[in-house]
């Protein structure tokens, strides 16, 4: 099962590097990983899907738990939450297919960021489901390239989880 | 007024309370060990920087206080490792300093560069690289204060040469705060509360104890407690000497060189109750038939412990001594209740000691050959509760764990977790060293004997009188009995060929060798072993293929044990 984690750690050197070797030292799984600061310069936020069974998982928070450089994790699992990725798509634009591909990017709010006469670059956000389905639509036509940043999420309502609480 | 790092760092040892570091100069360090000779800290040169951590890790075993070990960069930063990684799976308080080549150079593999601090993130709790001088004694205070606190372990910090040399003015932190870290020590009350009750409603309990025991110097809540509720405790090779060997209520060691009574017990008990043990395989053999009928309580200070090799039905987070009071006083509370435990719980007592009855250790003792049980026996008998015994890794360390009977906390000091061959040695120079007057005994095998032999030269020059018994049988024995008993015989590379005359090599280094061929002669040369001041080799000339029984093989059931071969 799928699990989505954010990790708040100390923005240091080096403590990525902990969080990885935690997962790749103990065979756990990685789908996707982000990482930037938080509204606080010190606290660096750590999104990471990984999946496994719930022995695995509260094994994952644990083990997470255990690095001196992290401050706090958040298991999303069974929480009400926003996800959002974010993807850019370099797809293939013949001539017949240009009108096609402008049409899919229409009825997916997505965006064009770069046009030449060969190729779109199409921005979008959102589910990760979302994404998928655009790239199984724009599959036909021919995708030369495809970045994802891997989700980000935040847990709805009013409460935040910041480093200091 | 400023001060450099490297006078910081000596600074700082000192406000720790840190009395002796063991250590090996080099081109990054030379700085530190120029202040050194100002210092009032002693350091003891062992001739190889995995042994400086060994003794280290022998030191802080010995003592509970946390071990010091300085290497240089490079060669000297990678040899220690072993050391790092032995400490680590057996939670030793440890500090270890490294120094690493200038910051500018850092990544341009500069001369006598490694990235140790790379290399030992997976073996350390926790590691640092001073960049600068500034952040210096924050990190020593916080180095100190991970590795004791908490579930202990080795932190290594990595100090280029620059940081060493440049200057600030110095104060040391009073206070350590790390937002990360805050690791829990009061063991929940409506857990023990939960315990206490499963605990008198249990009819066939058993108590089974870790390294955890000794870390925390729970000995004697230990002993209250098992006394308290009158159950069988069975040990770990870690927690052996936690539990008094001679109590009616112990069982000796579990798992697949564990006593049949004690693997029995585990597996007909209807409750068993884990103090600062972690399940390790070589406990638990098959981890699905382990203690089929028992509900598991946990008590461990680290929450990534439980749960992670068997289910547990009760844990609880918390230090144990912490925990175990709370335990023996709710008990106290329901005195009517308990006491109707205990007398039910008679006849399991009685059903573990017919166990016992029916096989007790023991071996087949012979007239012409040495038994190395019977050496480990005689030993016994002839050195104080009090002894720090230390091993290396094979068939010795696991004799050791059945026929020593260990009486005292913190008297066996044995890798455990990583089963490191070479450990003994530099062990009990540590442990010698923090107690002149104790008498440290290193038992070794003849291979192991030869992973750190060098250390006879450090144990001579700072007059420390380790005495090592070595059971030479001439194989690498713990590999050979696998070999026999799963590999048809086929002795593949486990014969030392070569025979080394012990008692020469201790006279070569300056240090007194002895020999026993015949049993007749075992106690006489370990009487006059233990006699004899300074550093000493009692070689004894042991029967070649005796093999350590009972032995569950590995993969199969605790109640699968093999009682002889
Ligand atoms: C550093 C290291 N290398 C290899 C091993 C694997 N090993 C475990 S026991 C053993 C044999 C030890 O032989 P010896 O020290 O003579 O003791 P004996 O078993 O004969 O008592 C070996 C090679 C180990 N534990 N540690």
């Amino acid at each position: 099962m799928k699990h989505t984690i954010s990790v708040l750690v100390e923005n240091e050197f080096g403590v990525l590097t902990r969080v990885a070797g935690l997962f790749s030292g103990r065979g756990f799984n990685i789908e996707s990983l982000s990482v930037a600061p938080t509204i606080d310069p010190s606290i660096s936020r750590m999104t990471i899907v990984t999946s496994g069974d719930d022995q695995i998982l509260e094994q994952i928070t644990k083990q997470l738990n255990k690095l001196i450089d992290v401050i706090k994790v958040i298991d999303f699992t069974g929480q009400d939450y926003v996800e959002r990725e974010m993807a850019m798509i370099k797809v293939t634009a013949e001539e017949k297919t240009r009108a096609e591909v402008l049409r899919i990017v229409d009825i997916f709010r997505a965006k064009v960021v770069d046009v030449t006469p060969r190729s779109f670059t199409v921005e979008v956000t959102g589910a990760p489901n979302k994404i998928n389905a655009l790239v199984e639509l724009l599959s036909p036509m021919g995708i030369k390239e495809l970045v994802r940043s891997g989700p980000v999420v935040l847990g709805r309502g009013p409460k935040a989880w910041r480093g200091t609480d | 007024m400023k001060k450099t790092g490297s006078k910081i760092l000596l600074e700082c040892l000192k406000l720790e309370g840190v009395d002796t570091i063991f250590g090996y100069p080099g081109g990054t360090v030379i700085n530190i060990y120029d202040d050194l000779m100002d210092s009032p800290i002693r350091h003891i040169l062992t001739r190889h920087e995995q042994a400086a951590v060994h003794a280290a890790d022998g030191y802080a075993r010995a003592t509970g206080k946390v071990g010091v070990a300085i290497a240089t960069s490079g060669p000297g930063a990678t040899n220690t490792v072993t050391g790092i990684a032995t400490a680590y799976m057996d939670s030793t308080p440890l500090v270890i300093i490294t120094g690493q080549v200038p910051t500018p150079l850092i990544g341009n593999d500069a001369f006598q560069e490694a990235d140790i601090i790379g290399i030992t993130r997976p073996i350390t709790k926790h590691n640092y690289l001073v960049k600068d001088v500034r952040d210096l004694a924050r990190i020593i205070k916080q180095a100190f204060y991970i590795a004791r606190t908490g579930r202990p372990g080795p932190v290594l910090i990595d100090l280029p040469k620059d940081v060493q040399i440049d200057t600030t003015t110095f104060a040391y932190p009073e206070k350590v705060e790390i937002r990360g870290y805050k690791p829990t020590y009061s063991g929940n009350l409506r857990q023990v509360e939960k315990a206490v009750r499963m605990i008198l409603d249990a009819r066939k309990p058993v108590i089974y104890v870790g390294g955890g025991a000794s870390l925390t110097d729970a000995s004697d809540e230990l002993k209250e407690f098992a006394e308290k509720i009158q159950a069988p405790v069975t040990t770990t090779l870690m927690g052996m000497a936690s539990f008094p060997r001679k109590h009616p209520l112990s069982l000796g060691m579990l798992g697949m060189h564990g006593t049949f009574y004690a693997n029995m017990a585990v597996t007909n008990s209807d409750l068993l109750i884990a103090v600062g043990a972690r399940f390790d395989d070589r406990v638990t053999g098959k981890a699905a038939t382990f203690a089929p009928h028992a509900k598991i309580i946990h008590i461990d200070i680290d929450p990534t412990s439980i749960k992670k090799n068997v289910r547990v039905d009760l844990p609880i987070v918390g230090d144990l001594k912490d925990v175990l009071k709370k335990m023996i006083q709710k008990l106290g509370n329901s005195e009517e209740k308990l006491s109707e435990t205990v007398q039910e719980t008679s006849f399991w007592r009685e059903e573990v000691a017919g166990w016992k009855s029916q096989h007790p250790m023991s071996y087949k003792s012979s007239e012409s050959e040495i038994k190395p049980q019977f050496v480990i026996e005689k030993i016994r008998e002839l050195t104080a509760d009090d002894a720090i015994i230390t091993t290396e890794v094979g068939q010795h360390q696991m004799w050791t764990a059945q026929f020593f009977d260990f009486m005292r906390p913190r008297t066996f000091l044995t890798s455990g977790g990583l089963g490191t061959m070479g450990f003994g040695l530099p062990g009990a120079l540590g442990a010698q060293s923090a107690f002149p007057d104790r008498q440290v005994i290193d038992i070794s095998g003849d291979g192991s004997f030869q992973m750190n032999s060098q250390e006879l030269a450090t144990l001579v020059q700072y007059r420390l009188p380790v005495k090592i018994a070595i059971l030479n049988n001439n194989f690498l024995g713990m590999v050979r009995q696998w070999q026999q008993l799963f590999f048809n015989r086929r002795y593949s590379q486990t014969c030392m060929e070569l025979p080394i005359d012990f008692v020469k090599l201790a006279e070569a280094y300056g240090a007194t060798g002895l020999r026993a061929s015949t049993p007749g002669e075992v106690e006489d040369v370990i009487r006059k072993g233990l006699e004899t001041p300074g550093p000493v080799i009692m070689e004894f000339k042991v029967s070649r293929e005796e093999n350590v029984m009972p032995m569950v093989p590995a993969g199969a059931g605790l109640n699968e044990m093999v009682l002889a071969s």
